[in-house]
């Protein structure tokens, strides 16, 4: 489902080079729910960054589903997250001013379909989430973990085969971390959801099923 | 996806009223100041009545005779046309009549001062005034020199108050004229048609315009069609060419044109001596005039923008991360700025009706009628879509360029 061969991630400015990833070769069979560890620094949201495609290799390849997407270009890479990738990040980024519903369906914005089906998907993906007694909130009338299961929620409406998860307790308490590691395990169990998440916590770590380690921006086993 | 971006675009406007207001105060002044430009140029330059075959009419309004030591700016003398300009290939009709003279009156030992032009009856048919009463005068009246006249409404309720002005009589110049028709009143915007008095100009008080080339006379011709135009032009100024002129003139130059031919001519970007249009360095002229007249509320526009949207840094990661191609988040901003520019257009709008009623009630412009017509709300909304897009499409730009991890941590650009 991913593949990841010889990424090298290297930040130049002016004087200093920094070197964020090196030598990591990695896959990721279809369905399968695994998490990335390691400290801050270590190169873990760069990682997940360039299989999300939001960041473009310094060398290696990123196949996804057997693609090589380093010849692709904007509306390509745009086209392949709209389709096959959903991101939960650990700040929630939910746009203020729209409703839960509207937040829900910003992937299907993306995609041709008609404003009645989009909300019909919204709603169902909400339900998933439990939130369907809060689809006209706003997210500042909600609480952390309400907001990540919006974002869960829009993350999965366009039915992507891949889920990225940065961190996506970090920000909640147990209660609700729990909460939301329990909607993504249902995910991974139910519909087969490839799910890579990133995390610094050990005990969520060990409900995913296989864990890579990175140091800094070296896999170590 | 339209209604998603009009209904966000509404929210961020309202969260951000101090924003909005600034925002909308520059368009909508930038508007008011281009749109009452706008209408004057309308109310002086498009087809209405009384010329309401303005694009079949061309006219001599101004003629300048040169010489090696000297130059001679006037209009058109009765002789030059009267002998040059009768029977020219594709006229329908053509009108000799002078400018507007000032006339004083006097009512009950107050003096009344009105504009006096004298013409032909050819006149009435080129042009379409529209009677209160009455009608214009005729052939016959011209050929024989009657003292009739055809004022406007104001005069007459200035000479008579709110009755009849048929028949009665009105002392003008010094000269006493019977009244023969009452017409609506023309803006003096509108050269051609204005007065308030219209009398034969063969009751002039001397005969001496007879033999002049160079005088007060103005030519005004119907041409048969479109196609004749040119021809019109271009025969008038080949006859030009034959005139005996004065000792010490070499050449004369006095066109048939339209009035907006006329303005582009005389300004000083252009060559008085050229009888050409030059009609495309007068909107040359404007266009850059405007332009730089806009440029400082654009780039307040475009630096608010900018920083609007770096506030949003966040919104555009996500949009991107869930898939949004460049091109379609452009869209989505030029679409929100074309919103808030179209608004202020609509206040602009607002403001220029209102501008335009003291304008007319101010007496600047003697009988003004501005007003907001279709022309006018076009151009109007077309300015404030120009100003949208040009205040949108560079942060815009700068906001697809984003890279999207960077606008997820706040737009920080590496």
């Amino acid at each position: 489902m991913i593949r990841l061969q010889n990424i090298e991630k290297v930040y130049r400015t002016d004087r200093i080079e920094t070197v964020a990833l090196a030598e990591v070769n990695m896959d990721v069979t279809e369905g399968e729910f695994i998490s990335v560890m390691g400290p801050s620094g270590c190169g873990k949201s760069t990682l997940l960054n360039l299989i999300g495609l939001l960041d473009a290799p310094t060398k290696g390849t990123v196949q996804i589903n057997g693609s090589p997407i380093a010849t692709y270009r904007d509306r390509a890479l745009a086209a392949v997250r709209n389709k096959e990738i959903g991101f939960v990040f650990q700040t929630f980024h939910l746009i203020s001013d729209l409703s839960v519903l509207d937040n829900v369906q910003i992937p299907l914005l993306y995609r041709r379909m008609s404003n009645g089906e989009r909300r019909k998907l919204a709603l169902a993906a909400i339900d998933r989430v439990g939130l369907s007694a809060r689809v006209q909130h706003f997210p500042s009338q909600l609480s952390g973990g309400q907001q990540q299961r919006v974002a869960i929620a829009r993350a999965i409406v366009g039915r992507p085969r891949i889920l990225l998860a940065d961190e996506p307790t970090g920000n909640l308490d147990s209660q609700m971390g729990d909460e939301v590691m329990t909607i993504l395990k249902t995910l991974s169990a139910d519909d087969k959801t490839t799910i890579v998440m990133v995390t610094h916590d050990q005990q969520k770590a060990d409900q995913t099923q296989r864990i890579v380690r990175l140091f800094d921006g070296r896999q170590v086993n | 996806m339209f209604k998603h971006y009009v209904s966000l675009a509404v929210k961020v406007l309202l969260r951000r009223k101090f924003f909005t207001f600034i925002s909308l105060f520059g368009i909508s002044f930038t508007l008011l100041v281009l749109m009452v430009v706008t209408a004057m140029f309308d109310h002086g330059f498009a087809p209405m009545a009384p010329e309401t075959r303005q694009n079949l009419t061309l006219g001599v309004h101004n003629a300048v005779m040169y010489g090696p030591h000297s130059t001679w700016q006037s209009n058109g003398g009765y002789k030059l046309f009267n002998t040059y300009a009768r029977n020219l290939p594709g006229v329908e009709r053509l009108s000799l009549y002078t400018g507007v003279g000032r006339a004083h009156s006097y009512i009950d030992g107050q003096k009344i001062e009105s504009g006096l032009k004298r013409t032909d009856d050819e006149f009435w048919r080129i042009l379409d005034f529209t009677f209160i009463e009455g009608g214009p005068y005729g052939t016959a009246d011209v050929a024989e020199a009657r003292f009739v006249a055809v004022i406007n409404a104001t005069t007459r309720r200035r000479f008579f108050g709110n009755k009849s002005a048929l028949d009665q009589f009105i002392e003008a110049d010094g000269q006493r004229f019977r009244v023969v028709g009452v017409v609506e009143d023309v803006s003096e915007m509108r050269q051609v048609p204005f007065a308030d008095i219209w009398v034969p100009y063969t009751t002039a008080k001397s005969d001496a315009y007879k033999s002049e080339i160079m005088g007060g006379f103005h030519a005004l011709a119907l041409a048969r069609d479109r196609e004749s135009l040119q021809q019109i032009h271009d025969e008038f100024n080949s006859r030009l060419q034959r005139v005996e002129l004065p000792k010490g003139s070499t050449n004369i130059v006095a066109p048939f044109e339209t009035p907006l031919e006329l303005v582009a001519r005389l300004l000083p970007i252009a060559d008085a001596k050229d009888p050409e249009s030059q009609v495309w360095r007068l909107v040359a002229f404007l266009a850059t005039l405007a332009a730089l007249f806009a440029l400082i509320p654009t780039v307040n526009l475009v630096n608010i923008n900018v920083s609007r949207i770096m506030e949003r840094a966040s919104e555009i990661g996500v949009r991107k991360a869930f898939g949004a191609p460049s091109r379609t988040l452009i869209v989505q901003f030029l679409v929100e700025n074309v919103l808030l520019t179209l608004l202020g257009g609509l206040i602009g709008l607002a403001l220029t009706i209102l501008a335009m009623h003291v304008l007319n009630t101010s007496g600047l412009v003697r009988y003004a009628q501005f007003a907001m017509n279709v022309r006018i709300f076009a151009y109007g909304m077309l300015i404030a879509l120009i100003f949208g897009l040009v205040s949108g499409v560079y942060p815009a730009w700068r906001m697809s360029r984003l890279n999207p991890v960077d606008a997820l941590k706040g737009g920080v650009s590496r």
